[in-house]
């Protein structure tokens, strides 16, 4: 743990209209606010006036407007770019491309440099950013972009495991020397990590049943609603300060100054609002493009991406192929599984590999099973890049295993909850990694849970006035009145992982400031942590007021002045920022204490015997004796920490067996779907999608249901519309748009019901458990369950589309 | 060109638009309403909602030209004078029907229409109106309880 009590001021720059402001909040007289409560948001009312300043609404006097020109073919060299047109167009500031770039770093990544910031010579995939403009309208800045002419000489491409590793295939990055090239088995393989454990071979010949099956995830898409965007401010010290939308201010820091060539203090970052994130915000997308624009033409630089753009601007959800083998015996014991997934990287690397080590160590879900031969693999191909999205390589796995649990139960005869619930991992089952899960694993409660709720009743659609075509398949479509529409009732459970795994130095920062403003004690709690919608703002100011015992507690903007709280992502911020929070609240307690004890001590014995605490302003002893007001204690002084927090330490997987403790925390969560289904047009309607999670502790019940409700929908849009659909010869997306990639709408979701469960993990703070991502994962395999019930059919894929139910 | 029209009860002007710029842009960059959100730009996820002489539209889809010498309510419109927020702005921090917030200004103005069309709508006549509405963060749970929140508040009210 380090401590720093100083810090440095920023260099002057001038602050551009509608930055970030602190959000203070007080609770009122009636409610404490502290953990546990449903406090609102501090920042709902500023959300809910148009006042709340996201990243795409910044504005600076003299702000250019930059535009990126992107690769129209998914790969090719390029012959030339001729820019002179462009550069000539009146109101254009600014053209750059590969060769303007300043210094000897002209690639960035979040594990591996391998993302060109412009395109040098080749181009890798569909969308691949080429030049630069900065203009003084973004229409002007798009026109000029037109102009530039690129002359691209087509690649062959490869877009699958069969074309990117069969013999001859090209290459998609030749002459790799990055820390996983030398143990994979193909140059077009990112990383692969097998995981041995038993004797899968000698398991299987005791199994009665032996149940394969070929399962395909298609590509899904984030679709946080507001688009990427930031203004870059060239400062007068010769740095650059950048407003950006992003979920690791620390993360891109570390990737953009070196291509800027500038130290990281002279490139400050401050966070703005986000518009939701899921994943797709943890690599960059505009950050080093603005910088670099703004430092060529020394003027505020705003970049915004349409939809379109968006769509290209960040990586998705690697769509996968998964083979599974399961084997049991008559009694329902599972005795073993055999399972390969294979995911799509795309054209750069992104978070393929940690992607690959979660779907292996993740692979067979929430069950006991001794023997397992597992491998998973991340190819390099053509297709758009794919990275980080909520619930990272564990939702292509649930989709799979889980569609598995139901044909095995479905041979045995057994029912499909009793037979998972025959397996259901609990505390103390050994992973496949070995790794023994040591706190609450509740898998079968979970189940019983969201079985034993009421199915909701058959034929809601009637009405006296005849059938409410808004609760039928096809909806406002009008498509049925009730004919040929059948009803299914599907399950499934899942297993994600907290936090940063596989050796991963994990931690987050907090400063706490504790002072007397206006006579009384306030806080102030600044960290680094991307509030991307979550709601750990809401989170810190709970912890702190529970903590130092005060009513208004402020939170300072996220930005780069103060350490790395690590990213907005893998459930983690409530266990890591929420926990470095609490660790800094404590120790600014203990100072606080201190000076009571100066100052007070020699009036009340309690201050040197008694467990003392911080309540309502006061300090109490742990029996409730008011022992000093704390403005009295604080009096003139300040007390300022800044410390890191760290969870407990976990170990690279073997690479040849995938043995070790890799993960830090483990969540589940269970869904039970309720469809109906129009059998003759294939279309579905979602009627209920029930949730069971276990949460280790809500500290804020509100937010964690709205975290359940919101992330089962994602699954739900994966289940059944949402796909970006990639041309399989020309490597071209097909469908960048909200007309043709469709998300759930508030007509296509279903009531969810939540149902929280809290049973404290000792390691974490307050026992809690991150909520964000479990959901995620079994909304899809439930409704793929229910769907498959009601019409018999096998549905090896997701999403499903109508003429999959169809057969035309 | 010229636009002139009125934009929460005050006239405002914005002089150089160009032919193309949208109603959603004019707004957001020329007036200084930021509010009114820009997730597509194509007509389809309904963050961009205003009302047109009462009307919900995609203010994304509407030319600027459009809208001159005529009536704009934008999110910016819903709180009263003095800053107390409105029924619906209201109801919707309460409920917890905010998240990342991007779609909730659009949802506002729809919801606030809805709600003065028909005082107490059913679920179904809810989850209708804010169909055009897309949010990716709350599963639309809480925001159909800050719409029958808000509802049942009004109704109380009168
Ligand atoms: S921004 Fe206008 S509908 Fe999406
Ligand atoms: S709250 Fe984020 S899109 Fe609705």
């Amino acid at each position: 743990m380090s401590t720093h009590q100083t810090r440095t001021e920023p260099a002057a720059a001038v602050a551009p209209g509608r930055t970030p402001t602190s959000l203070t909040q007080g609770t009122g007289g009636l409610t404490k606010g502290g953990i546990g409560e449903s406090t609102l948001r501090p920042d709902g009312i500023l959300k809910v006036t148009g006042e709340f300043a996201y990243s795409s609404d910044l504005w600076h006097e003299d702000m250019l407007w930059g535009y990126t020109l992107r690769s129209t073919v998914a790969h090719a060299t390029i012959a030339s770019i001729d820019t002179s047109e462009a550069l000539a167009t009146s109101g254009v500031y600014a053209v750059l491309t590969y060769d303007d770039l300043p210094t000897e770093v002209k690639h960035y990544g979040l594990e591996i440099r391998d993302t060109p910031v412009l395109a040098h010579g080749k181009v890798r995939h569909h969308g691949e950013p080429v030049a630069l403009v900065a203009a003084d309208h973004p229409e002007t800045a798009r026109r000029a972009a037109a102009k530039i002419r690129v002359e691209y000489e087509d690649l062959p491409v490869v877009t699958d495991e069969a074309s990117a590793t069969g013999p001859g295939a090209v290459l998609v990055h030749e002459g790799r020397d990055d820390h996983h090239s030398g143990h994979v088995p193909h140059p077009n393989i990112v990383h692969r990590q097998p995981i041995v454990r038993g004797d899968a071979a000698a398991a299987a010949a005791r199994a009665d049943v032996v149940v394969t099956g070929d399962y395909v995830f298609g590509m899904q898409d984030q679709a946080f609603l507001g688009p990427e965007s930031g203004l870059a401010v060239p400062a007068e010290d010769g740095g650059v300060d950048l407003y950006v939308a992003t979920q690791w201010l620390h993360s891109d820091l570390r990737q953009i100054a070196p291509v800027l060539g500038l130290p990281e203090k002279k490139v400050r970052m401050t966070l703005s609002g986000v518009g939701g994130a899921f994943g797709g915000r943890e690599d960059l997308s505009m950050q080093i493009h603005g910088c670099l624009l703004a430092l060529r033409t020394g003027k505020p630089v705003k970049i915004v991406y349409n939809r379109f753009e968006s769509f290209f601007g960040h990586v998705h959800r690697h769509p996968a192929t998964l083979h599974y083998e399961h084997g049991a015996t008559r009694d329902g014991k599972l005795t073993h599984v055999r399972c390969r997934i294979v995911l799509d990287g795309g054209a750069y690397a992104s978070a393929s590999p940690a992607v690959v080590g979660n779907a292996a160590s993740l692979s067979i879900g929430p069950y006991v099973v001794e023997d397992v031969d597992i491998e998973a693999i991340a190819l390099y191909t053509n297709n758009p890049p794919c990275g980080a999205m909520r619930g990272f390589g564990a939702v292509q796995a649930c989709f799979a295993y889980e569609a598995q649990m139901d044909r095995v139960a479905a041979e045995l005869g057994m029912d499909p909850v009793e037979f998972r619930q025959i397996n259901a991992m609990e505390q103390g089952t050994v992973m496949p990694t070995g790794q023994v899960v040591d706190s609450p694993a509740p898998v079968a409660e979970l189940l019983r849970r969201v079985k034993a709720r009421p199915l909701p009743p058959e034929r809601q659609w009637e009405t006296t006035e005849g059938a409410d075509v808004r609760a039928l398949p096809g909806g406002l479509s009008n498509t049925t009145h009730g004919e040929g529409v059948v009803r299914g009732v599907g399950y499934a459970v899942g297993i994600k992982n907290v936090g940063f795994s596989e050796g991963f130095d994990d931690y987050s920062t907090a400063r706490v400031r504790m002072e007397v403003v206006g006579g009384e004690a306030v806080a102030t709690v600044h960290t680094a942590m991307a509030e991307v919608g979550q709601g750990g703002v809401t989170v810190h100011a709970q912890i702190a007021r529970s903590e130092l015992g005060v009513t208004q507690v402020t939170i300072a903007p996220a930005d780069t002045q103060v350490g790395s709280a690590g990213s907005t992502s893998a459930s983690r911020q409530t266990y890591m920022t929420g926990g470095a929070v609490k660790n800094t609240c404590e120790a600014v307690r203990e100072k606080v204490l201190d000076i009571g004890r100066r100052r007070f001590g020699t009036y009340h014995p309690a201050w040197a015997t008694a467990e003392l605490l911080l309540e309502n302003g006061r300090v109490v002893t742990d029996g409730g004796e008011a022992l000093a007001d704390l403005a009295d204690v604080l009096d003139g002084e300040v007390v300022d920490l800044e410390l890191e927090f760290r969870h407990r330490p976990t170990q690279a997987f073997d690479l040849r067996t995938g043995q070790g403790n890799g993960h830090v925390q483990y969540s589940f969560a269970a869904h039970r779907a309720v469809v109906e289904v129009d059998t003759e047009l294939g279309l579905v309607k979602v009627v209920e999608l029930a949730c069971a999670q276990d949460v280790g502790k809500a500290l804020n019940p509100l937010s964690v249901v709205g975290q359940i409700q919101g992330g089962t929908t994602q699954g739900l849009g994966v289940a059944v519309m949402e796909e970006i659909v990639v041309d399989p010869v020309t490597a071209k997306v097909r469908n960048p748009s909200f007309t043709d990639y469709l998300i759930p709408t508030i007509l296509d979701t279903p009531t969810i019901p939540v149902d929280v469960l809290e049973l404290a993990d000792a390691h974490a703070p307050y026992g809690l458990r991150g909520v964000g991502e479990a959901p995620t994962l079994s909304a899809t395999p439930a409704v793929l369950a229910a769907i498959r019930q009601a019409t018999g059919l096998e549905l090896n894929r997701t999403p499903v589309r109508p003429e999959h139910l169809t057969g035309s | 060109m010229r636009v002139t029209f009125t934009v929460n009860g005050r006239e405002q002007a914005a002089d150089d638009v160009w032919e193309g710029e949208s109603l959603l842009y004019v707004l957001r960059e020329r007036l200084g309403l930021p509010g009114s959100k820009n997730a597509c730009e194509q007509g389809e996820c309904g963050s961009c909602t205003v009302r047109l002489d009462g009307v919900p539209v995609c203010s994304c889809l509407v030319a600027a030209g459009q809208a001159e010498g005529r009536d704009v309510v934008t999110v910016e419109g819903l709180a009263g004078d003095d800053g107390t927020l409105s029924t619906v702005q209201q109801a919707f921090v309460d409920a917890g029907a905010v998240q990342c917030g991007f779609c909730t200004p659009g949802l506002l103005v729809a919801a606030d229409e809805l709600l003065e069309r028909n005082p107490e709508p059913s679920d179904g006549d809810i989850r209708e109106a804010l169909s055009g509405n897309l949010c990716r963060c709350t599963g639309y749970e809480k925001i159909l309880d800050a719409v029958r929140l808000a509802a049942a508040r009004t109704g109380e009210a009168v």
